[in-house]
Protein backbone atom coordinates (compact mmCIF):
# COMPACT_ATOMS: atom_id res chain seq x y z
CA UNK A 1 0.00 0.00 0.00
CA UNK A 2 2.79 2.37 0.93
CA UNK A 3 4.78 1.32 -1.99
CA UNK A 4 1.47 1.87 -4.34
CA UNK A 5 1.40 5.22 -2.94
CA UNK A 6 4.83 5.90 -3.37
CA UNK A 7 4.75 5.07 -6.80
CA UNK A 8 1.82 6.76 -7.72
CA UNK A 9 3.45 9.97 -6.44
CA UNK A 10 6.26 9.81 -8.14
CA UNK A 11 4.57 9.71 -11.50
CA UNK A 12 2.52 13.03 -9.92
CA UNK A 13 5.64 14.12 -9.25
CA UNK A 14 7.63 14.10 -12.38
CA UNK A 15 4.34 15.56 -14.42
CA UNK A 16 4.11 18.47 -12.35
CA UNK A 17 7.71 18.86 -12.25
CA UNK A 18 7.50 19.06 -16.32
CA UNK A 19 4.64 21.23 -16.33
CA UNK A 20 6.27 23.62 -13.76
CA UNK A 21 9.31 23.82 -16.14
CA UNK A 22 7.88 23.81 -19.60
CA UNK A 23 4.26 25.71 -18.51
CA UNK A 24 2.94 23.93 -22.12
CA UNK A 25 -0.67 22.82 -20.74
CA UNK A 26 -1.05 24.93 -17.89
CA UNK A 27 -0.96 27.86 -19.74
CA UNK A 28 -2.54 27.54 -23.17
CA UNK A 29 -5.58 25.98 -20.56
CA UNK A 30 -5.92 29.57 -19.30
CA UNK A 31 -5.48 31.27 -22.43
CA UNK A 32 -8.26 28.84 -24.04
CA UNK A 33 -10.48 29.14 -20.95
CA UNK A 34 -10.15 33.23 -21.11
CA UNK A 35 -11.30 32.69 -25.36
CA UNK A 36 -13.88 30.16 -23.67
CA UNK A 37 -15.61 33.45 -21.65
CA UNK A 38 -15.55 35.87 -25.29
CA UNK A 39 -17.41 32.96 -27.33
CA UNK A 40 -20.39 32.28 -24.64
CA UNK A 41 -20.45 36.24 -24.32
CA UNK A 42 -21.24 36.43 -28.39
CA UNK A 43 -23.05 33.55 -28.01
CA UNK A 44 -25.77 34.49 -24.99
CA UNK A 45 -25.84 38.21 -26.31
CA UNK A 46 -25.76 41.09 -23.37
CA UNK A 47 -29.48 39.84 -21.65
CA UNK A 48 -28.69 39.43 -17.57
CA UNK A 49 -31.51 37.50 -17.70
CA UNK A 50 -30.31 35.12 -20.20
CA UNK A 51 -27.45 34.99 -19.11
CA UNK A 52 -28.31 33.79 -15.13
CA UNK A 53 -30.50 30.97 -16.88
CA UNK A 54 -27.12 29.73 -18.90
CA UNK A 55 -24.75 30.05 -16.96
CA UNK A 56 -24.24 26.35 -14.82
CA UNK A 57 -24.60 25.48 -18.77
CA UNK A 58 -21.83 27.38 -19.66
CA UNK A 59 -19.30 27.02 -16.66
CA UNK A 60 -19.48 23.46 -17.28
CA UNK A 61 -18.96 23.63 -21.07
CA UNK A 62 -16.28 25.85 -20.17
CA UNK A 63 -14.82 23.00 -17.91
CA UNK A 64 -15.26 20.19 -20.08
CA UNK A 65 -13.91 21.75 -23.68
CA UNK A 66 -10.82 22.75 -21.41
CA UNK A 67 -11.08 19.05 -19.73
CA UNK A 68 -11.15 17.74 -23.12
CA UNK A 69 -8.09 19.65 -24.10
CA UNK A 70 -5.94 18.63 -21.11
CA UNK A 71 -6.93 15.72 -20.27
CA UNK A 72 -6.29 14.56 -24.02
CA UNK A 73 -2.24 15.04 -23.55
CA UNK A 74 -2.03 13.03 -20.50
CA UNK A 75 0.12 10.31 -22.24
CA UNK A 76 1.72 12.78 -25.35
CA UNK A 77 4.89 13.21 -23.56
CA UNK A 78 5.29 9.55 -22.83
CA UNK A 79 4.31 9.12 -26.83
CA UNK A 80 6.63 11.59 -28.60
CA UNK A 81 9.37 11.34 -26.39
CA UNK A 82 9.48 6.94 -26.53
CA UNK A 83 8.79 6.72 -22.69
CA UNK A 84 6.13 4.69 -22.67
CA UNK A 85 8.18 2.04 -22.44
CA UNK A 86 10.07 3.54 -19.00
CA UNK A 87 6.39 3.68 -17.71
CA UNK A 88 5.72 0.20 -18.26
CA UNK A 89 9.16 -1.45 -16.40
CA UNK A 90 7.52 0.42 -13.25
CA UNK A 91 7.67 -2.48 -11.07
CA UNK A 92 4.15 -4.04 -9.32
CA UNK A 93 1.00 -2.71 -10.16
CA UNK A 94 0.42 -0.95 -12.96
CA UNK A 95 -2.86 0.81 -11.30
CA UNK A 96 -0.23 3.15 -9.44
CA UNK A 97 0.71 5.26 -12.97
CA UNK A 98 -3.56 5.53 -13.52
CA UNK A 99 -3.76 7.14 -9.89
CA UNK A 100 -0.50 8.97 -10.22
CA UNK A 101 -1.50 10.39 -13.73
CA UNK A 102 -4.90 10.37 -12.36
CA UNK A 103 -4.25 12.51 -9.58
CA UNK A 104 -2.09 15.12 -11.74
CA UNK A 105 -5.43 15.72 -13.88
CA UNK A 106 -7.58 16.50 -10.90
CA UNK A 107 -4.96 18.91 -9.92
CA UNK A 108 -4.63 19.77 -13.69
CA UNK A 109 -8.58 20.49 -13.89
CA UNK A 110 -8.72 21.69 -10.67
CA UNK A 111 -6.53 24.56 -11.36
CA UNK A 112 -8.61 25.60 -14.53
CA UNK A 113 -11.65 25.56 -13.01
CA UNK A 114 -10.36 28.16 -10.42
CA UNK A 115 -9.17 29.93 -12.74
CA UNK A 116 -12.37 29.67 -14.31
CA UNK A 117 -14.79 30.55 -12.04
CA UNK A 118 -12.95 33.55 -11.30
CA UNK A 119 -12.49 34.52 -14.51
CA UNK A 120 -16.50 34.23 -14.38
CA UNK A 121 -17.04 36.11 -11.57
CA UNK A 122 -15.58 39.16 -12.94
CA UNK A 123 -16.24 39.05 -16.93
CA UNK A 124 -20.22 38.15 -16.01
CA UNK A 125 -20.81 40.20 -12.57
CA UNK A 126 -21.95 37.64 -10.87
CA UNK A 127 -21.23 36.95 -6.75
CA UNK A 128 -20.40 33.45 -6.23
CA UNK A 129 -19.00 33.75 -2.45
CA UNK A 130 -22.39 32.20 -0.98
CA UNK A 131 -22.38 29.34 -2.98
CA UNK A 132 -18.86 28.37 -2.82
CA UNK A 133 -18.78 25.25 -0.37
CA UNK A 134 -21.47 23.89 -2.69
CA UNK A 135 -19.73 24.88 -5.78
CA UNK A 136 -16.38 23.24 -4.86
CA UNK A 137 -18.31 19.99 -3.66
CA UNK A 138 -19.88 19.93 -7.18
CA UNK A 139 -16.68 21.00 -8.97
CA UNK A 140 -14.39 17.80 -6.93
CA UNK A 141 -16.71 15.14 -7.52
CA UNK A 142 -17.70 16.50 -11.28
CA UNK A 143 -13.65 16.77 -12.12
CA UNK A 144 -12.86 13.02 -10.69
CA UNK A 145 -15.60 11.77 -12.98
CA UNK A 146 -14.39 13.39 -15.74
CA UNK A 147 -11.01 13.00 -15.30
CA UNK A 148 -10.93 9.34 -13.80
CA UNK A 149 -12.46 8.12 -17.35
CA UNK A 150 -10.59 10.85 -19.28
CA UNK A 151 -6.89 9.48 -18.37
CA UNK A 152 -7.55 6.11 -19.46
CA UNK A 153 -9.38 6.84 -22.45
CA UNK A 154 -6.32 9.27 -22.84
CA UNK A 155 -4.24 6.08 -22.53
CA UNK A 156 -6.06 4.27 -25.25
CA UNK A 157 -6.61 6.67 -27.78
CA UNK A 158 -2.53 8.45 -26.85
CA UNK A 159 -1.57 5.88 -29.95
CA UNK A 160 -3.95 5.60 -31.96
CA UNK A 161 -4.88 7.32 -35.59
CA UNK A 162 -6.60 10.64 -35.35
CA UNK A 163 -6.18 10.89 -31.57
CA UNK A 164 -7.01 14.21 -31.12
CA UNK A 165 -11.26 13.02 -32.63
CA UNK A 166 -11.55 10.39 -31.26
CA UNK A 167 -10.35 10.87 -28.00
CA UNK A 168 -13.88 13.32 -27.66
CA UNK A 169 -16.02 11.10 -29.64
CA UNK A 170 -15.67 8.21 -26.74
CA UNK A 171 -15.33 10.20 -23.95
CA UNK A 172 -18.35 12.85 -24.11
CA UNK A 173 -21.44 10.19 -24.42
CA UNK A 174 -19.70 8.29 -21.40
CA UNK A 175 -19.96 11.58 -19.53
CA UNK A 176 -23.32 12.53 -19.98
CA UNK A 177 -24.31 11.47 -16.44
CA UNK A 178 -21.12 13.77 -14.61
CA UNK A 179 -22.15 16.76 -17.06
CA UNK A 180 -25.77 16.61 -16.21
CA UNK A 181 -25.43 16.28 -12.74
CA UNK A 182 -22.80 18.86 -12.79
CA UNK A 183 -24.66 21.30 -14.50
CA UNK A 184 -28.13 20.44 -12.86
CA UNK A 185 -26.22 20.74 -9.10
CA UNK A 186 -24.61 24.14 -10.00
CA UNK A 187 -27.91 25.67 -11.10
CA UNK A 188 -29.77 24.70 -8.11
CA UNK A 189 -26.14 25.73 -5.16
CA UNK A 190 -26.26 29.19 -7.69
CA UNK A 191 -30.14 29.79 -7.08
CA UNK A 192 -29.23 29.03 -3.15
CA UNK A 193 -31.59 26.60 -3.01
CA UNK A 194 -30.92 24.19 0.01
CA UNK A 195 -29.18 20.86 -0.18
CA UNK A 196 -31.80 19.03 -0.12
CA UNK A 197 -32.92 19.80 -3.60
CA UNK A 198 -30.18 18.63 -5.12
CA UNK A 199 -28.46 16.16 -2.95
CA UNK A 200 -29.81 13.30 -5.32
CA UNK A 201 -26.82 14.93 -8.01
CA UNK A 202 -24.03 14.89 -5.78
CA UNK A 203 -24.86 10.72 -4.76
CA UNK A 204 -25.18 10.09 -8.39
CA UNK A 205 -21.61 11.81 -8.93
CA UNK A 206 -20.46 10.31 -5.92
CA UNK A 207 -21.64 7.03 -7.35
CA UNK A 208 -20.55 7.76 -10.99
CA UNK A 209 -16.91 8.30 -9.46
CA UNK A 210 -16.64 4.98 -7.54
CA UNK A 211 -17.78 3.19 -10.68
CA UNK A 212 -15.55 4.71 -13.09
CA UNK A 213 -12.05 5.03 -10.70
CA UNK A 214 -12.98 1.17 -9.78
CA UNK A 215 -13.42 0.17 -13.59
CA UNK A 216 -10.29 2.68 -14.32
CA UNK A 217 -8.12 0.85 -11.62
CA UNK A 218 -9.26 -2.12 -12.99
CA UNK A 219 -8.70 -2.19 -16.56
CA UNK A 220 -5.59 0.09 -16.51
CA UNK A 221 -3.14 -2.36 -17.21
CA UNK A 222 -4.90 -4.01 -19.81
CA UNK A 223 -4.45 -0.52 -21.63
CA UNK A 224 -0.98 0.35 -20.83
CA UNK A 225 0.60 -3.10 -22.50
CA UNK A 226 2.46 -1.69 -25.95
CA UNK B 1 -26.67 -25.14 -36.32
CA UNK B 2 -26.07 -21.13 -37.87
CA UNK B 3 -28.66 -22.55 -40.48
CA UNK B 4 -30.82 -24.02 -38.03
CA UNK B 5 -30.69 -20.72 -35.81
CA UNK B 6 -32.06 -19.17 -39.43
CA UNK B 7 -34.89 -20.95 -39.62
CA UNK B 8 -35.69 -20.62 -36.16
CA UNK B 9 -35.45 -16.55 -36.29
CA UNK B 10 -37.48 -17.19 -39.56
CA UNK B 11 -40.08 -19.16 -37.50
CA UNK B 12 -39.97 -16.61 -34.83
CA UNK B 13 -40.15 -13.27 -36.74
CA UNK B 14 -42.93 -14.85 -38.89
CA UNK B 15 -45.06 -15.97 -35.07
CA UNK B 16 -44.60 -12.16 -33.89
CA UNK B 17 -45.66 -10.52 -37.15
CA UNK B 18 -48.69 -12.63 -36.86
CA UNK B 19 -49.22 -11.44 -32.95
CA UNK B 20 -48.69 -7.92 -33.87
CA UNK B 21 -51.11 -8.05 -37.07
CA UNK B 22 -53.35 -10.90 -36.75
CA UNK B 23 -54.00 -11.54 -32.77
CA UNK B 24 -53.14 -8.10 -31.32
CA UNK B 25 -56.53 -6.14 -31.59
CA UNK B 26 -56.50 -2.43 -32.71
CA UNK B 27 -55.47 -0.17 -30.17
CA UNK B 28 -58.53 2.12 -29.72
CA UNK B 29 -57.08 5.80 -29.09
CA UNK B 30 -53.90 5.37 -31.38
CA UNK B 31 -55.48 3.34 -34.04
CA UNK B 32 -52.75 0.93 -36.33
CA UNK B 33 -49.75 3.22 -35.37
CA UNK B 34 -49.67 1.29 -31.61
CA UNK B 35 -48.65 -1.83 -33.55
CA UNK B 36 -45.36 -0.10 -33.91
CA UNK B 37 -44.50 -1.10 -30.27
CA UNK B 38 -43.97 -4.80 -31.24
CA UNK B 39 -41.22 -3.86 -32.82
CA UNK B 40 -40.66 -0.99 -30.67
CA UNK B 41 -39.73 -2.79 -27.59
CA UNK B 42 -38.84 -5.93 -28.38
CA UNK B 43 -35.69 -4.29 -30.24
CA UNK B 44 -34.67 -2.40 -27.36
CA UNK B 45 -34.56 -5.58 -25.28
CA UNK B 46 -32.65 -7.42 -27.39
CA UNK B 47 -29.92 -4.31 -27.78
CA UNK B 48 -29.80 -4.02 -24.50
CA UNK B 49 -28.91 -7.92 -23.90
CA UNK B 50 -26.50 -7.48 -26.48
CA UNK B 51 -24.60 -4.99 -24.58
CA UNK B 52 -24.68 -6.96 -21.39
CA UNK B 53 -23.26 -9.93 -23.40
CA UNK B 54 -20.45 -7.80 -24.95
CA UNK B 55 -19.87 -6.78 -21.50
CA UNK B 56 -19.80 -10.21 -20.25
CA UNK B 57 -17.70 -11.52 -22.56
CA UNK B 58 -15.30 -8.73 -22.59
CA UNK B 59 -14.38 -9.12 -19.19
CA UNK B 60 -13.81 -12.83 -20.27
CA UNK B 61 -11.75 -11.46 -23.18
CA UNK B 62 -9.30 -9.52 -20.57
CA UNK B 63 -8.73 -12.56 -18.10
CA UNK B 64 -8.39 -15.41 -20.89
CA UNK B 65 -7.28 -13.36 -23.77
CA UNK B 66 -9.09 -15.45 -25.82
CA UNK B 67 -9.73 -14.39 -29.12
CA UNK B 68 -13.29 -15.54 -29.93
CA UNK B 69 -14.62 -13.76 -26.49
CA UNK B 70 -13.63 -10.30 -28.37
CA UNK B 71 -14.78 -11.56 -31.58
CA UNK B 72 -18.50 -12.83 -29.52
CA UNK B 73 -18.30 -8.72 -28.11
CA UNK B 74 -17.32 -7.16 -31.35
CA UNK B 75 -20.28 -8.84 -32.93
CA UNK B 76 -22.77 -8.85 -30.43
CA UNK B 77 -21.95 -4.71 -30.00
CA UNK B 78 -22.52 -4.41 -33.99
CA UNK B 79 -25.92 -6.25 -34.15
CA UNK B 80 -26.95 -4.04 -30.73
CA UNK B 81 -26.26 -1.40 -32.23
CA UNK B 82 -28.67 -2.31 -35.43
CA UNK B 83 -31.45 -3.27 -33.19
CA UNK B 84 -31.21 -0.20 -31.16
CA UNK B 85 -31.08 1.83 -33.95
CA UNK B 86 -33.96 0.38 -35.07
CA UNK B 87 -35.69 1.00 -31.83
CA UNK B 88 -34.83 4.87 -32.17
CA UNK B 89 -36.54 4.36 -35.61
CA UNK B 90 -39.36 3.41 -35.27
CA UNK B 91 -40.04 5.21 -32.66
CA UNK B 92 -39.07 8.35 -34.18
CA UNK B 93 -41.87 6.94 -36.63
CA UNK B 94 -44.46 6.62 -34.20
CA UNK B 95 -43.94 9.67 -32.22
CA UNK B 96 -44.71 11.67 -35.16
CA UNK B 97 -48.56 10.54 -35.79
CA UNK B 98 -48.72 10.25 -32.02
CA UNK B 99 -46.81 13.00 -30.11
CA UNK B 100 -46.75 15.27 -33.34
CA UNK B 101 -43.27 15.39 -33.92
CA UNK B 102 -40.42 13.46 -35.44
CA UNK B 103 -38.08 13.75 -32.12
CA UNK B 104 -38.18 15.35 -28.86
CA UNK B 105 -35.74 15.70 -25.91
CA UNK B 106 -37.55 13.44 -23.98
CA UNK B 107 -36.02 11.17 -21.31
CA UNK B 108 -35.86 8.30 -22.68
CA UNK B 109 -35.11 9.11 -26.23
CA UNK B 110 -32.04 11.02 -25.37
CA UNK B 111 -30.60 8.19 -22.74
CA UNK B 112 -31.16 5.59 -25.82
CA UNK B 113 -29.32 7.74 -28.15
CA UNK B 114 -26.68 8.74 -25.75
CA UNK B 115 -26.15 5.17 -24.98
CA UNK B 116 -26.25 4.38 -29.12
CA UNK B 117 -23.81 7.15 -28.90
CA UNK B 118 -21.42 5.26 -26.98
CA UNK B 119 -21.71 1.90 -28.41
CA UNK B 120 -20.66 3.70 -31.93
CA UNK B 121 -17.98 5.29 -30.13
CA UNK B 122 -16.57 1.57 -29.58
CA UNK B 123 -16.61 0.79 -32.86
CA UNK B 124 -14.65 3.92 -34.40
CA UNK B 125 -12.31 3.50 -31.48
CA UNK B 126 -11.36 -0.52 -32.59
CA UNK B 127 -11.53 1.01 -36.22
CA UNK B 128 -8.83 3.00 -35.40
CA UNK B 129 -6.92 0.99 -34.23
CA UNK B 130 -4.42 -1.47 -36.42
CA UNK B 131 -3.29 -4.60 -34.78
CA UNK B 132 -6.18 -6.83 -33.79
CA UNK B 133 -4.87 -7.53 -30.34
CA UNK B 134 -4.70 -4.14 -29.20
CA UNK B 135 -8.04 -3.03 -31.12
CA UNK B 136 -9.78 -6.40 -28.50
CA UNK B 137 -8.11 -5.01 -25.77
CA UNK B 138 -8.78 -1.48 -26.08
CA UNK B 139 -12.03 -2.42 -26.99
CA UNK B 140 -12.74 -4.70 -24.17
CA UNK B 141 -11.94 -2.16 -21.62
CA UNK B 142 -14.79 0.71 -23.34
CA UNK B 143 -17.43 -2.18 -23.14
CA UNK B 144 -16.73 -3.04 -19.36
CA UNK B 145 -17.49 0.75 -18.63
CA UNK B 146 -20.03 1.21 -21.11
CA UNK B 147 -22.48 -1.73 -19.59
CA UNK B 148 -22.82 -0.24 -15.68
CA UNK B 149 -22.77 3.63 -17.45
CA UNK B 150 -25.99 3.03 -18.62
CA UNK B 151 -27.91 3.03 -16.06
CA UNK B 152 -26.01 6.08 -14.90
CA UNK B 153 -27.08 7.56 -18.15
CA UNK B 154 -30.55 6.57 -17.65
CA UNK B 155 -31.16 7.56 -14.19
CA UNK B 156 -29.85 11.25 -14.98
CA UNK B 157 -31.65 11.66 -17.63
CA UNK B 158 -34.28 10.53 -16.20
CA UNK B 159 -33.96 13.41 -13.57
CA UNK B 160 -33.48 15.48 -16.21
CA UNK B 161 -36.77 15.53 -18.01
CA UNK B 162 -39.74 13.14 -18.91
CA UNK B 163 -42.09 13.11 -20.97
CA UNK B 164 -42.39 9.66 -22.40
CA UNK B 165 -44.86 7.15 -21.02
CA UNK B 166 -43.98 5.54 -18.27
CA UNK B 167 -42.43 1.74 -18.61
CA UNK B 168 -46.39 -0.31 -18.88
CA UNK B 169 -44.37 -3.71 -18.74
CA UNK B 170 -41.52 -3.60 -16.08
CA UNK B 171 -42.16 -2.28 -13.33
CA UNK B 172 -43.39 -2.42 -9.83
CA UNK B 173 -47.16 -3.71 -9.03
CA UNK B 174 -47.99 -5.45 -12.62
CA UNK B 175 -48.04 -4.60 -16.24
CA UNK B 176 -50.54 -1.91 -16.88
CA UNK B 177 -51.53 -3.52 -20.75
CA UNK B 178 -53.78 -6.17 -21.72
CA UNK B 179 -52.06 -9.79 -21.59
CA UNK B 180 -52.87 -10.14 -25.22
CA UNK B 181 -50.85 -7.18 -26.43
CA UNK B 182 -48.16 -8.55 -23.76
CA UNK B 183 -47.68 -11.84 -25.29
CA UNK B 184 -47.64 -9.97 -28.88
CA UNK B 185 -44.34 -8.31 -27.23
CA UNK B 186 -42.50 -11.53 -25.93
CA UNK B 187 -43.35 -13.62 -29.09
CA UNK B 188 -41.63 -11.10 -31.18
CA UNK B 189 -38.92 -10.90 -28.46
CA UNK B 190 -38.49 -14.14 -28.87
CA UNK B 191 -38.19 -14.23 -32.39
CA UNK B 192 -36.04 -10.92 -32.52
CA UNK B 193 -33.44 -12.22 -30.10
CA UNK B 194 -33.59 -15.49 -32.23
CA UNK B 195 -32.59 -13.27 -35.09
CA UNK B 196 -30.31 -11.53 -33.58
CA UNK B 197 -28.69 -14.91 -31.96
CA UNK B 198 -28.18 -15.87 -36.06
CA UNK B 199 -26.67 -12.28 -37.25
CA UNK B 200 -24.09 -13.12 -34.17
CA UNK B 201 -23.08 -15.97 -35.14
CA UNK B 202 -22.90 -15.00 -38.68
CA UNK B 203 -20.85 -11.84 -37.35
CA UNK B 204 -18.57 -14.27 -35.20
CA UNK B 205 -17.50 -16.83 -38.05
CA UNK B 206 -16.61 -13.86 -40.19
CA UNK B 207 -14.25 -12.33 -37.92
CA UNK B 208 -12.76 -15.55 -37.49
CA UNK B 209 -12.22 -15.87 -40.97
CA UNK B 210 -10.64 -12.51 -41.04
CA UNK B 211 -8.62 -13.04 -38.19
CA UNK B 212 -7.36 -16.40 -39.88
CA UNK B 213 -6.77 -14.66 -43.31
CA UNK B 214 -4.47 -12.08 -41.14
CA UNK B 215 -2.81 -14.03 -39.80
Amino acid sequence: MLTFARRAFIVVWKDLLIERRSKETLNALFFFALLLLFVFQFAVGPDRERLAGTLPGLLWLGFILSGLLGLGRTFVAERENDCWEALLLVPGDKSAIYVGKLAGNVLLMLTVAVLLLALFTIFFNIDLAPAIPALAAVVVLGTLGLASVGTLFAAMTASVRARELLFPVLLLPVQVPVLLATVKATEAALAGEPLAAYAHWLQLLAAADVIYLVAGILTFEFVLEP
Amino acid sequence: MTRTLGWLALVGLAAGLLMAFGVAPRELTQGNVQRIMYIHVPAVWVAYLAFLVACGASIAYLLTRRADADQLAHAVVEVGLVFLGLNIASGSIWGKPTWGTWWTWDARITSVSIVFLIYLGYLLLRQSVDEGERAARYGAVVAVIAAPNIFLVHQSVNWWRTLHQPASLLKAGGATMPAILWGGIIVNFVGFGLLAAYFVARRVALLRREAQAAA
